[in-house]
């Protein structure tokens, strides 16, 4: 393996359809017109001398090193400012140009320091290639006069020097270094949005500063690493880097944290990570990142990663080390014994969210071959289950329309119940692109989020409804598009089914249904309301992004129809810039759901009475298949409470943390017989655990994830796994302890097997993820090489399917003794439950999980900011630090839990989404009041917690 | 079962009711006999059907008509429903 390297054409690629050619050095190119003369040099393999300039930023022309001459025409203009034109013919080297460049370069060196043998970015600095590349051979300039690199000057304090900034935990920023090429500036401006980045001062004294000369940590920062990455020399470096030493090999690798998808190279020493940097040809990020993909990976090392299988009779001993010989056979033989002893569908699996395709495959094949039952869920239960529900009885399938690269088409970006800058920072960075080149902007969340107001991006309209009123406020939206006239006849007549099309718009047309009857209940002003309607029926291409705050709600399936609705309404799906795109959580949640994970359904969504679909799967693996569905994660716990259901082997997920309800899926947990749990550390559902076996990283497995534009990419294995296999081997060694006879030696021979089995993956296989980098399925004959936006002739289903949305208000309500509403969310920095983010320097930016309240609110409760507050529902009650701010409406509190000691789910509570039973974290009724400290169950939580985390001593062991 | 379990199974089921009742194509009850059908678990669906059998306290009258078309048992002898005309198949 070699280390991989990008070509840095040195201006971004130009859109235009119209061709120039013209000849550089006598060779001719033809390039789209707005091309820099710099780029198309390098598309025939020039590189022109530069420094200012990198293909992830427009050009800004301040470093004079890309010089060239222009034939007929006079000076020496700048090749990444100077655009391509017919017919001309450009020199890249002359001596004129070579003389003007050894200038520019002696310059830079005169005020730079010459420590390149013992510097961080020794081999990987541009600086350096430039004097190579221009012959610099000596500089006559010595370091006596004015300059930034010596804190002192001839013994006197140097005033221009700065002293390093090492605030940031993963880089550093050394101002001795720096040649104010303005890149960094510009990467935090165009590419990640935040303009944290400033040149402050001018001429000599210009110096990259961050915020109003900060410290990097102080300032608006969030860490995503571009300035790093558009940096040419050392001065923004990774502090990894300065540890390590250069890769010297890398391999391409998909990000374990979010739905995004993010791909990176894993850049690598032997089996050490040096540094992730994100990969420019990925279709998903095009080279950008966030805090955690970037940075975050440092949990792979931690110590508190468990690497040995461990088993215990029953919850109250300590843990005891064993083989994984023995760990498998004590859970194969407690499955075994539950099954006779219960029945059959008493034992079931959760697959998980953050594992590959893989192995939710073959957790769920586990369930189904082995078993012999249908009781496996995964996580995407308490997330986008209603995303699934409700697409699939809309459009037909059980996925977002478009890839991410489509909102660069959209004039009116529709975002719902989403947090894109924190939950899905990349795109997040791509929607405010879009949104500075002019597309308009509508919120509909409860809460201020950052994309309302941040620099250079304004919502045109913020809709801050009430939690829990999402399907009042698509009907009052689907209201104003009906009576107003707004729908797209021709595209409802051709594309939908008329009859269904034409009872939704009677119902929605009802008067109740109106902005201004629905006033109260949303809580947002009817003209708005009408206003955001007619913008987006009107304004263009619309395209609505949606996320948790749509589906966690008890309507949350109807919500997702609304959505549907909305968009067929206005004609808004099946191209570019349009369409319907939920925004998924975890990094495989989309991948999960198409393996066949849910209870009801076979990978690739097929029914499980589904005979045809049920052969095909018996055939294959030599068993008869239960037709009925399986339970569902809350059915579950239901059932275990109940007594039915006594075992369950849970992958990669931590469902006592992120369930609601934490003690109704405790005393659910202690009920059974057997809890098989595989993952990095003992996570809270542990505590409740028989068997604990250890599970690998995403640097240790090769598999594949799915992203929330259905894009597969490869996960890449880059170290051996600390615990000894891939997860996938785990759930390999437990089948066949159970007498399954698998004999999977690699993990693209389970890929081979689900494109076998599954019609949309039929032309899925390691090899084409290999050739085409990603597909987006479908993926089969009719579209060998993926299908990135669907529904472009007509829909999965044939005709769209409307369906009536009546609003019924959630039994969550306020009254008398709870009558605050919390919602629920989540930050840029943590990650879900936090077991890996909270292991990583990244609690640097958020150390514990605060409760946001309305200044009214505090008040009227003595709440002062900062203080610690008891958050009671009728499920619980917990404590945290309050933050007061006007974010929040009035009535509406707000939490994230990423943190195990909040436990922010003890309070939420049971209620579910009608139609897949996906929780309703998203409104739960509560009371604040001021308190000393944790409350009782918080104390009993960390005692139970510390007693069930012990692990006995080889000695104890051995009596 | 247990009360409580019934109860949640009730409030279930009414939740579903509501959302079908509105719905005009196809025929409310029907939908909601399918959606128990293809979605709940079969010990669920006996403990429901067991519940109407018993006076059925605290359905909706379109939950009530719902779980009647349930087949008794169906753990055991699966009631086919019709291939999934939703899945997607390239
Ligand atoms: S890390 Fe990202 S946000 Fe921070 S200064 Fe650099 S580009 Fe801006
Ligand atoms: S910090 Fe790096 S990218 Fe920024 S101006 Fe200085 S040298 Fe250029
Ligand atoms: S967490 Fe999401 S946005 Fe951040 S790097 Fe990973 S995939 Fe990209
Ligand atoms: S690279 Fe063109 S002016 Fe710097």
């Amino acid at each position: 393996m070699t280390l991989i390297k990008e070509i840095d054409y040195g201006t971004p690629e130009s859109k235009a359809e119209k061709l120039v050619t013209l000849t550089i050095d006598g060779t001719s190119v033809t390039v789209p017109e707005g091309t820099s003369i710099m780029r198309a040099a390098m598309e025939i393999g020039t590189e022109i001398p530069k420094l200012c300039a990198t293909d992830s930023i427009n050009a800004f022309g301040s470093c004079r090193l890309c010089v060239i001459e222009v034939e007929g025409r006079n000076g020496t203009p700048a090749s990444c400012t100077t655009p391509v034109a017919q017919g001309i013919s450009v020199k890249t080297q002359t001596p004129r140009l070579a003389a003007i460049r050894r200038g520019v370069m002696e310059l830079y060196i005169s005020d730079h320091p010459l420590d390149c043998l013992t510097c961080a970015a020794n081999g990987d600095c541009e600086l350096q290639d430039m004097a190579g590349a221009v012959g610099l051979r000596d500089v006559r300039y010595g370091y006596d006069g004015a300059n930034h690199v010596f804190a002192r000057n001839n013994g006197e304090v140097n005033f221009d020097w700065k002293p390093k900034d090492e605030s940031n935990p993963y880089f550093s920023y050394d101002p001795s270094k720096c040649i104010v090429c303005n890149r960094c500036v510009r990467a935090c401006e165009e590419v990640q949005g935040t303009f944290a980045l400033t040149i402050s001062g001018r001429g000599f004294d210009s110096r990259v500063s961050a915020g109003m000369d900060e410290a990097f940590m102080e300032s608006e920062c969030v860490s995503c690493g571009a300035c790093v990455q558009a940096c040419p020399t050392a001065t923004l470096i990774e502090k990894s880097v300065i540890a390590v030493g250069q890769p010297e090999h890398s391999a391409v690798t998909t990000c374990a944290y979010c739905g995004v998808g993010c791909t990176f190279k894993a850049e690598m020493r032997g089996e050490e990570v040096v540094r992730m940097v994100p990969w420019k040809d990925g279709k998903a990020n095009h080279g950008h990142s966030c805090i955690k993909g970037r940075f975050a990976y440092g949990y792979a090392q931690h110590g508190d990663r468990i690497l040995d299988p461990m088993i215990r009779e029953s919850i109250d001993q300590p843990w005891r080390v064993v083989s994984w010989d023995e760990a498998i056979a004590f859970a194969a033989d407690r499955l075994k014994a539950t099954q006779e002893k219960y029945g059959k569908n008493s034992v079931g699996v959760i697959t998980s969210s953050r594992c590959t395709n893989e192995e939710s495959y073959l957790v769920q094949k586990l369930a189904r071959q082995g078993f012999r039952n249908n009781n496996t869920d995964t996580c995407a239960r308490v997330c986008h289950s209603p995303t699934g529900y409700g697409l699939a009885q809309t459009f037909g399938t059980s996925a977002g329309t478009q890839d991410f690269d489509s909102v660069d088409d959209a004039d009116v970006i529709l975002v719902i119940g989403a947090n894109p800058t924190d939950a899905h920072p990349v795109f997040g960075s791509r929607m405010k692109k879009r949104l500075r080149e002019g597309a308009k902007l509508i919120v509909v969340d409860p809460r201020r989020i950052d994309l309302v107001r941040s620099p250079h991006v304004e919502a045109d309209y913020h809709l801050p409804l009430k939690p829990g009123t999402n399907v009042a406020m698509v009907t009052a939206l689907a209201h104003v598009i009906v009576t107003e006239g707004l729908v797209n006849l021709d595209f409802v007549k051709s594309r939908c089914d008329w009859d269904e099309f034409q009872d939704w718009a009677e119902f929605v047309a009802l008067p109740n249904n109106s902005p201004e009857a629905m006033e109260m209940t949303l809580g947002v002003p009817a003209a708005d309301v009408r206003a955001a309607a007619r913008l987006y029926a009107t304004g263009g291409n619309g395209a609505i992004y949606y996320g948790l705050g749509v589906t966690e709600h008890s309507q949350g399936s109807t919500t997702v129809m609304g959505i549907a609705n909305l968009a067929m309404a206005t004609g808004n799906l099946g191209r570019r810039g349009v369409g319907v795109n939920p925004l998924r959580g975890q990094n495989n949640v989309q991948g999960s759901c198409d393996m066949g994970s849910f209870p009801h359904e076979l990978p690739g969504y097929r029914h499980i009475s589904n005979e045809a679909a049920r052969q095909v799967f018996e055939k294959d693996w030599g068993v008869t298949l239960d037709p009925e569905p399986g339970l569902r994660i809350p059915n579950m716990f239901d059932s275990a409470i109940e007594g039915t259901f006594k075992g369950l082997y849970v992958q990669g997920e931590d469902i006592l943390q992120s369930d609601p309800d934490t003690r109704h899926v405790s005393r659910a947990l202690a009920n059974m017989d057997i809890v098989i749990v595989q993952d990095l550390f003992l996570v809270e559902t542990a505590n409740y655990a028989h068997v604990f076996l250890p599970g690998a990283t995403f640097l240790e497995k090769d598999g594949t994830f799915t992203n929330a534009e259905r894009r597969i990419q490869r996960v890449t294995k880059v170290m051996r796994p600390k615990n000894g296999y891939a997860d996938w081997e785990v759930t390999q060694l437990l089948a066949n302890r159970m007498g399954l006879n698998w004999n999977y030696t690699h993990a693209s021979e389970i890929m081979d097997e689900i494109a076998r089995l599954t019609p949309s993956f039929a032309g899925v296989s390691f090899k084409r993820l290999e050739e085409d980098g990603s597909v987006q399925w479908p993926c089969n004959e009719n579209s060998p090489h993926g299908m990135p936006i669907m529904h472009i002739d007509g829909f999965a289903r044939g005709k769209g399917k409307f369906v009536i949305t009546e609003y019924v208000p959630t039994d969550e309500r306020v009254g008398p003794r709870f009558p605050l509403l919390l919602t629920t969310g989540r930050i840029l920095s943590q990650y879900n439950v936090g077991a890996q983010t909270r292991r990583t320097e990244n609690s640097q930016w958020h150390s514990e999980d605060v409760l946001e309240i309305h200044p009214h609110d505090a008040e009227d409760r003595g709440v002062r900011d900062g203080d610690w507050v008891k958050i009671a529902s009728r499920a619980g009650e917990t404590t945290l630090r309050a933050k007061i701010t006007d974010r929040v409406a009035p009535g509406v509190v707000y939490t994230t839990f990423h943190h195990p000691t909040t436990q922010a789910n003890v309070v939420t509570t049971d209620n579910s989404d009608w139609a897949t039973n996906c929780p309703e974290y998203k409104v739960t009724a509560v009371q604040v009041s001021t308190t000393n400290g944790p409350t009782d169950w918080q104390h009993q939580y960390r005692e139970l917690t510390e007693h069930s985390r012990r692990i006995a001593s080889a000695i104890d062991a051995a009596e | 079962m247990s009360h409580d379990s019934v109860d949640k199974l009730v409030k279930m089921a009414n939740q579903i009711g509501k959302f079908f009742v509105a719905q005009k194509h196809p025929e409310g009850v029907a939908s909601m006999t399918e959606h128990l059908k293809k979605f709940w678990d079969p010990r669920m669906r006996n403990a429901i059907i067991a519940h109407v059998d018993h006076g059925g306290a605290g359905l909706d009258p379109i939950a009530i008509e719902a779980v009647k078309r349930l087949v008794h048992g169906a753990g055991a002898a699966a009631s086919e429903s019709r291939p999934d005309e939703h899945s997607f198949d390239g």
